[in-house]
């Protein structure tokens, strides 16, 4: 498959580029924030979203989606990135669609994904349990009890938790042992018994909830593919998500570069523009560099899902890494060449630096993906 | 489709026919190579024979037109030649810098007749060429070059001196940047001259390397006589040729950055073997994350050469790509070198005696060190990016 974009999908991308530009810019998150709205993300701009059937855009026609690929869902994730757009496309329509959609029964899948794409339901996948990502460290518990199973637990920086109308969560049901991980998937009602979701408020002004599971009644049908046998799932999860957060990066990262490119153009000191100076030409370069790499990477793993090739894993972890390394460095660097004004509130750029270490962390970090890279490759 | 076929069936016939065994073997030392030329040694009869055969055949530049030495072939007949080649093992009749660097200038700014003097013979591997560019006070400015064509009314007098002139002491014929309005500003006032390296007047010293190789030379150049039917292009207008080239230099050195150039078994495995495991894992922790980084840097820029390749094909102006792929290449391939010698510690700094392979890996380390120096500094294209692609003003 050639590594450019088709005409369909840089139709769409120019669609939802101009969508975020207008109905969400980057002031809308400073005003979701200064007003410490309850949702976190715009219910209005979610709706109009809906409606242009980009909440079920990876899902089959049969349940109510586009059946588009994760292709087009990387390119609607690149463009909401680079406004820094909240919005529940993430959590529920990358992560929790997908699981539905991976580990879920003909009778889950047709009772939860239509909810889904008409924007009904919002899910959360609940499966951290501390403060760096380890999808192995499960702790909570599933034990069963009569016809069903009895969960306890709790569950943290869960995206967009506070707001999810359900939640996939991990929980451990046997110990690991070769072949499985002990650890199966439910879906959990919010309003069920014995569950208190805390909002967490973080740095980068999204969404993340603590989420406590006390003695919480699951009836058997709620279990999320196999029993002992989720950690294949919530991999293949954490797989597809880090490739969507990957495009979602490069989308935040390449208008970071962008607005830092603008200020070297029109930031005048010792009489002359700063973009004139070599010191700062050949580190926006570099920079410029590494965002072709990434470019090249989110675009191959996206279309790696979409083929169903042998190496998503490998190059989930290679999308993380470029992409938080080159978040990071952008990130860092818009900072350093807005120099003063880029400390202040006032100036959007800071946006873009907090969201850079959110994203880099959420579901490992480039520490993380590198020795999973190693791990991968045979060494 | 069946076209395609039966000329495949014809291809595979010729090649068991008239590729020699010993031509079937892998390439592993230098002598290997052929290189052609007026002065070239071949290595065996073979060798010889395997040239002439394939230039019989127009198959040393099989895409070129036949009127100057090609066969013609459109893009699908080429890639059926290499497969087939590949398959039989067969080696490449010849390496030229005339097929690669000079070809494409000759055919985009040469005149006809220049076109049908000098292509054939690059075709046929009978003249060996080498390029003029850099001058001992010009390296990355390299349009202040001084070297001197002087009108002569009927001939061109060329007086000066090329530094990093690959191979000059086994070249026939060179291609040259030379001044030729010294009042000009320095882009306006140089020309592209092609002459005999038997000229009188030329003479050529070998540099000594770091690695204790000698591919390089200074070539002299003491009033040499130039015909005037030489110049390619108009004179004083040979920067846009000269640039044309250099791009087409930095398309090639950006494959230095492809995972597994140069390397004969994967370095993963040369890790584990020399470092050992544990558990399954390379047994020295730091040195396993630097290995891990290096071929995610190697996988990011095999996937990007191949999505430029990719928007080229799809009409996209490869320009700005050259200096972001050779900046990438070189860096990537010479931390690659430092992260072998680090793999192999001591051993990898051995220099004599078969114990340690002559020096292999200390050599091709100081090799590559020469990357990001050679075909513009990776300064230089850092520069280019800087104010072609990203737009910044100019340094004042």
């Amino acid at each position: 498959m050639p590594l450019v974009l088709s005409e369909e999908q840089r139709l769409l991308q120019s669609t939802a580029e101009s969508f975020f530009r207008e109905k969400s810019p980057v002031s809308a998150l400073r005003q979701l924030r200064d007003t410490r709205d309850f949702d976190g993300f715009s219910r209005p701009v979610w709706r109009e979203m809906v409606a242009m059937g980009w909440a079920g855009a990876g899902l089959p026609v049969r349940f109510g989606g586009l059946g588009l690929g994760f292709t087009e869902l990387g390119v609607l994730l690149e463009a909401s990135g680079r406004t820094l757009v909240a919005s529940p496309l993430f959590s529920t329509v990358v992560l929790s669609a997908t699981g539905i959609l991976l580990g879920g029964n003909e009778a889950q899948k047709s009772a939860l994904l239509p909810r889904i794409a008409n924007g009904d339901l919002l899910v959360s996948l609940a499966h951290q349990e501390g403060p760096r990502h380890d999808p192995d460290a499960v702790a909570a518990r599933a034990v069963a009890r009569g016809d069903g199973y009895v969960l306890n637990g709790t569950k943290v920086h869960v995206v967009d938790g506070h707001v999810a109308d359900r939640f996939i969560v991990a929980a451990r049901t046997a110990a690991a042992t070769a072949g499985a991980s002990g650890v199966s998937l439910f879906l959990v009602e919010r309003s069920a018994a014995g569950v208190s979701v805390e909002r967490r408020i973080m740095v980068d002004s999204r969404n993340m909830a603590e989420v406590r599971l006390q003695d919480v009644a699951i009836a058997s049908a709620d279990l999320l593919g196999e029993l002992h046998q989720g950690g294949r799932v919530l991999n293949a999860i954490l797989d597809r998500g880090n490739i969507a957060l990957s495009a979602e990066m490069l989308g935040s990262l390449r208008a970071a570069f962008e607005r830092t490119l603008d200020y070297l153009k029109q930031r005048e000191q010792f009489g002359q523009l700063i973009g004139s100076f070599q010191a700062l030409q050949h580190r926006a370069a570099k920079m410029f560099c590494e965002i072709e790499l990434s470019r090249s990477v989110v675009l191959k793993a996206l279309q790696a899902i979409d083929s169903n090739a042998q190496d998503i894993a490998l190059l989930a972890s290679l999308a993380k890494v470029q992409l938080a390394e080159t978040f990071r460095l952008v990130s860092d660097e818009a900072i350093q060449m807005f120099g003063g004004i880029g400390m202040t509130d006032d100036e959007d750029i800071g946006f873009y630096l907090k969201r850079a270490r959110v994203a880099q962390q959420m579901l490992g970090d480039e520490h993380y993906h590198v020795q999973r890279y190693a791990a991968l490759r045979g060494y | 489709m069946e076209q395609l076929d039966h000329f495949r069936a014809q291809v595979r016939a010729w090649l068991e026919e008239n590729c020699p065994a010993s031509m079937r073997t892998p390439v592993v030392a230098d002598e290997d190579i052929c290189w052609g030329g007026r002065r070239f040694v071949y290595q065996s009869e073979d060798q010889k024979l395997w040239l002439e055969r394939m230039a019989a055949q127009g198959w040393t530049v099989p895409h070129w037109p036949r009127q100057y030495g090609g066969a013609g072939l459109d893009r699908a007949q080429c890639k059926v030649l290499q497969q087939e080649m590949a398959a039989l093992g067969c080696r490449a009749p010849l390496t030229s810098l005339g097929v690669i660097m000079l070809a494409p200038a000759l055919f985009k700014f040469a005149s006809e007749a220049q076109k049908l003097a000098h292509l054939p013979g690059i075709a046929r591997g009978e003249i060996r060429w080498c390029q003029g560019y850099s001058e001992p006070g010009s390296g990355s400015d390299l349009a202040s070059l001084q070297t001197a064509a002087q009108d002569m009314e009927d001939h061109y007098l060329v007086n000066g001196s090329k530094v990093w002139t690959s191979y000059a002491n086994m070249s026939d014929w060179i291609f040259c940047l030379v001044r030729t309005d010294p009042r000009a500003p320095k882009r306006e006032g140089i020309s592209f001259l092609l002459f005999d390296m038997t000229s009188e007047g030329v003479s050529t010293a070998p540099i000594r390397l770091l690695s204790g190789a000698s591919p390089f030379c200074q070539t002299f150049f003491s009033d040499v006589v130039v015909p005037k039917a030489n110049m390619v292009g108009e004179p004083n207008k040979g920067w846009a040729i000269a640039k044309y080239l250099l791009q087409h230099e930095r398309n090639m050195a950006a494959s230095l950055g492809r995972p597994g150039s140069g390397r004969k078994k994967p370095m993963e495995q040369v890790a584990l073997e020399t470092l050992g495991d544990d558990h399954g894992k390379l047994a020295d922790p730091v040195l396993r994350q630097s290995l891990a980084r290096l071929q995610i840097r190697e996988q990011a820029f095999a996937l990007t050469m191949q999505r430029v390749g990719d928007e080229m094909k799809a009409g996209a102006d490869p320009g700005p790509a050259s200096s972001i792929l050779k900046y990438c290449g070189s860096e990537i391939n010479k931390q690659r070198h430092e992260l072998n010698l680090a793999i192999h510690g001591m051993a990898g700094l051995g220099w004599e005696g078969e114990v340690f392979d002559e020096g292999r890996i200390a050599r091709s380390w100081l090799r590559s060190k020469a990357n990001s120096i050679e075909g513009g500094t990776s300064e230089i294209q850092l520069n280019i990016i800087a104010r072609r692609v990203l737009g910044l003003p100019a340094t004042s």
